[in-house]
C-alpha cells in the first residue's frame, strides 16, 4: 500500500515540475520573442513615421503596458486559448492553428504506426544476438542514420520515388474526396523520411533496453535451463524491458518535432511545423510564439510519459 | 533531442577513465570515420586553396551540369562550379561547428564544475535552470532567436553553443558528481584546498575523455542544426554559404537529379556520420561486451 502511495507522490511531483518548466520556458519564449528586440512599433513603421504614429501603434499592440503585465496577458491568452491575432493575415492565431494541428497530429500519428513496430524488431533483433556480426552491421547503419540530416534523406527519397520512378507526389497535398491508395501515395515520401532517423534512434534505444534485461540472473537461469533464445527474449525478457522500451519509444517519438520542422517544409505540408517557419520569415510573433508553445509542450509532454513509464516499470526508483 | 538517445548514458561515461587504460583496438569503422573526419578537417583548412575556381565566379556554360572534367561536381544554379562551392562551404560548416561545440562543451563543463565544488544550493539550482534550457526543443530555440535578432553568423554560434551547453553540462555534472566521491579528492578537500583547485586540478583531468566524446557528439548537433537552419533559408546569410545554403539554392535542379543538391547535402552526411562512427569506437566510450552487464 505504502508503495504504491509513494509512486503516486512521485509522479504528481514529476507533473508538477514539469508545469514549472512550461512555466519557465513560456517566459524564455516570450522575452526572446517580444522584449529583447525592442520596439515592435517603431519597427513595424520604419525611421521616419512621426513620433504620433509609432504612440499610435503603441497603444494599439498594447505595448505601453509593463512587459510583466504584457506577459501575464499572453499567458492567460494562451491558456483560455486564445492567443492572439495574426500580425500578417490578421486571423486569430487559435483559428489558424486549428486547421493545422490535426494535420501535423496526422503526420506525427502515421509516422509513429510506421515506425515503432519496425524499430522494436530491429532493436530486439540486435539485442537476441548482440556482438554477433548482425548486431554490428545494425550498429553501424542505426548510429548512420541518425547522423544524416532529414534533408538528404528528403531529397534522395523524391529523386528516386517522384522523380526517376514517378510513383509517388513529391507534394504533399491530399485532395477532399481522396481514396485510401491516394492518401497513402500522397503521405509515403514524409512518412518515409521522417521514419528514417526515428526508426534508427528508436532501435537503439530498444537494444539498450532489452540487453539491460537480458543481462539479469534470471534470464541466465532461462538460459541454463536450455530454453531457445527466442523464446527467452521474447517471453522472459521482454515484459520485463516494457517500460524501458515504452521509454525509449516517447523519447524517441520527441525527435518528430524537430524533423516535422524540415519534413513539413520540404513537402510543403500545411502543418503546424510549416506555419512556424512561414511565421519567422514574416516575423508573425503571436503565431511564432504560439506555435513555439506547442512544439515545447508536445516535447515536455513526451518526455514526461517517458519519465512515468520509467517510474512505473522500475520498483527502485520509486523510492528513491 | 538527439542527445537523450545518443550520448552515452551517465553510468557509462562515468566508468570510462578505467577504459581508457585498457586502448581496445579500433574497429573498422572507427578508422573509416577518422578517414572521414581528416578528410573534412583538412578541406575546411585548405579547401579555398583546393578550389579550381573563384567562389562566386560564374564559369560553367551552363546551369545544373552533371558531372564533367572541367567542373569535377558539375554546376550549380547560376552555372557556379559546385565542387568550388562545396570546398568554400566546408569551411563555414566545420567552423562554426567547432567553435560552437566547442563553447558548448567548455562552458558545460565549467559550470558544472562550478556548482559541483560550490555546495547543494547553487547545484540544484544550476541543474533546474539546465533542465528548463533542455526542454526547448534546439530548432524551436534557434527558430524564436532568429525570428527576434534576425540571421547572422555570430547570432547562429551563439544559438548553437546555448542549444547544447545544458547536455553537456549534465554529462559534465554527473562525471564530476562521481569523481568529487573519490578518497583523493576528499583528500585534497581536508587538505584545505580551494573548490578552484578541486575542480581544475583533481577533478577536470580525469573527466576529459569522456568529455571528449561528448564534445563529438556536440559538434555533430550542431552540424545538423545549423545545416538545418541554412536549408530553411534561416541560417547563414548570402552572400556567404555553408553546406545548407548550397543544398537550399539549388533545390530547383531537384527535378534533374542534379549533382549540385546532391553533392553539398552528401558533403554534410560524410561528415556527420564520420565523427559518429568515429566516436562509437574511442575508448571514452564504453561498449557493451555480449555478457557484460
Amino acid at each position: 500500500m505504502r508503495g504504491a502511495n509513494s509512486t503516486v507522490v512521485l509522479i504528481a511531483r514529476r507533473l508538477g515540475v514539469a508545469a514549472v518548466t512550461l512555466l519557465l520556458v513560456s517566459m524564455v519564449v516570450f522575452t526572446i520573442s517580444s522584449l529583447l528586440p525592442g520596439d515592435a512599433a517603431q519597427e513595424t513603421l520604419g525611421q521616419s513615421a512621426t513620433p504620433e504614429a509609432v504612440a499610435a501603434l503603441r497603444v494599439q499592440l498594447g505595448l505601453n503596458v509593463p512587459a510583466p503585465q504584457r506577459y501575464l496577458h499572453w499567458l492567460g491568452g494562451l491558456l483560455s486559448g486564445d492567443p492572439g491575432q495574426s500580425m500578417t493575415s490578421n486571423l486569430p492565431v487559435r483559428e489558424i492553428i486549428a486547421g493545422r494541428l490535426p494535420k501535423s497530429l496526422l503526420l506525427a500519428g502515421l509516422t509513429a504506426t510506421v515506425a515503432v513496430p519496425i524499430a522494436l524488431a530491429v532493436g530486439i533483433v540486435s539485442a537476441m544476438y548482440r556482438g554477433s556480426r548482425l548486431d554490428r552491421v545494425l550498429n553501424v547503419l542505426t548510429l548512420s542514420m541518425v547522423a544524416v540530416p532529414e534533408f538528404l534523406v528528403a531529397t534522395v527519397a523524391v529523386l528516386i520515388f517522384a522523380v526517376k520512378l514517378r510513383w509517388l507526389p513529391s507534394l504533399t497535398m491530399v485532395p477532399e474526396d481522396a481514396t485510401l491508395a491516394q492518401f497513402l501515395k500522397a503521405y509515403a515520401l514524409p512518412v518515409m523520411t521522417l521514419c528514417f532517423v526515428i526508426i534508427a534512434q528508436m532501435a537503439r534505444m530498444t537494444r539498450a533496453a532489452v540487453i539491460d534485461q537480458l543481462s539479469q540472473p534470471y534470464v541466465e537461469m532461462a538460459v541454463l535451463k536450455g530454453l531457445r533464445p527466442a523464446r527467452v527474449a521474447l517471453f522472459h525478457a521482454l515484459p520485463n524491458a516494457i517500460g524501458p522500451i515504452v521509454n525509449a519509444v516517447a523519447l524517441s517519438l520527441s525527435y518528430l518535432l524537430g524533423g516535422a520542422i524540415i519534413v513539413e517544409t520540404i513537402f510543403n505540408y500545411p502543418g503546424v511545423a510549416s506555419l512556424m517557419v512561414d511565421a519567422v520569415t514574416s516575423r508573425d510573433m503571436p503565431v511564432l510564439q504560439a506555435c513555439a508553445m506547442i512544439f515545447c509542450a508536445a516535447y515536455l509532454l513526451l518526455v514526461l510519459t517517458a519519465d512515468i513509464c520509467a517510474i512505473l516499470a522500475n520498483p527502485r526508483l520509486r523510492n528513491p | 533531442m538527439t542527445e537523450i538517445a545518443a550520448s552515452p548514458g551517465p553510468n557509462a561515461a562515468a566508468r570510462a577513465p578505467a577504459g581508457v587504460r585498457r586502448r581496445p583496438r579500433m574497429s573498422l569503422s572507427g578508422w573509416i570515420g577518422l578517414a572521414v573526419v581528416a578528410f573534412w578537417v583538412v578541406v575546411a583548412i585548405f579547401g579555398p586553396l583546393l578550389a579550381p575556381y573563384r567562389v562566386g565566379a560564374i564559369v560553367a556554360a551552363d546551369v545544373f551540369e552533371s558531372f564533367s572534367p572541367r567542373h569535377l561536381l558539375g554546376s550549380d544554379y547560376l552555372g557556379r562550379d559546385v565542387l568550388s562551392r562545396v570546398l568554400s562551404g566546408a569551411r563555414y560548416t566545420v567552423g562554426l561547428a567547432l567553435a560552437a561545440a566547442l563553447l558548448a562543451s567548455a562552458t558545460g563543463s565549467a559550470l558544472a564544475l562550478f556548482s559541483v565544488v560550490s555546495g547543494r544550493w547553487i547545484d540544484e539550482s544550476v541543474s533546474r535552470l539546465m533542465d528548463a534550457l533542455v526542454s526547448i526543443p534546439s530548432k524551436i530555440f534557434a527558430l524564436v532567436m532568429v525570428a527576434a535578432f534576425g540571421s547572422s553568423i555570430p547570432l547562429l554560434l551563439l544559438i548553437a553553443a546555448v542549444t547544447y551547453m545544458p547536455g553537456a553540462f549534465r554529462i559534465a555534472r554527473s562525471l564530476a558528481v562521481g569523481l568529487y566521491q573519490m578518497d583523493y579528492v576528499q583528500v585534497a578537500r581536508a587538505r584545505g584546498e580551494k573548490g578552484l583547485y578541486i575542480a581544475s586540478v583533481e577533478i577536470w583531468p580525469n573527466m576529459i575523455n569522456p568529455m571528449l566524446t561528448d564534445f563529438g557528439l556536440r559538434f555533430v548537433f550542431v552540424v545538423l542544426l545549423l545545416s538545418g537552419m541554412s536549408f530553411l533559408g534561416l541560417g547563414v546569410q548570402p552572400p556567404h554559404a555553408d553546406l545548407g545554403s548550397l543544398v537550399r539554392e539549388n533545390i530547383s535542379g531537384l527535378g534533374d537529379g542534379a549533382p549540385a543538391i546532391l553533392m553539398p547535402a552528401l558533403a554534410i552526411a560524410t561528415l556527420t556520420v564520420g565523427v559518429n562512427l568515429l566516436i562509437d569506437s574511442l575508448p571514452g566510450r564504453v561498449r557493451r561486451l555480449p555478457g557484460e552487464a
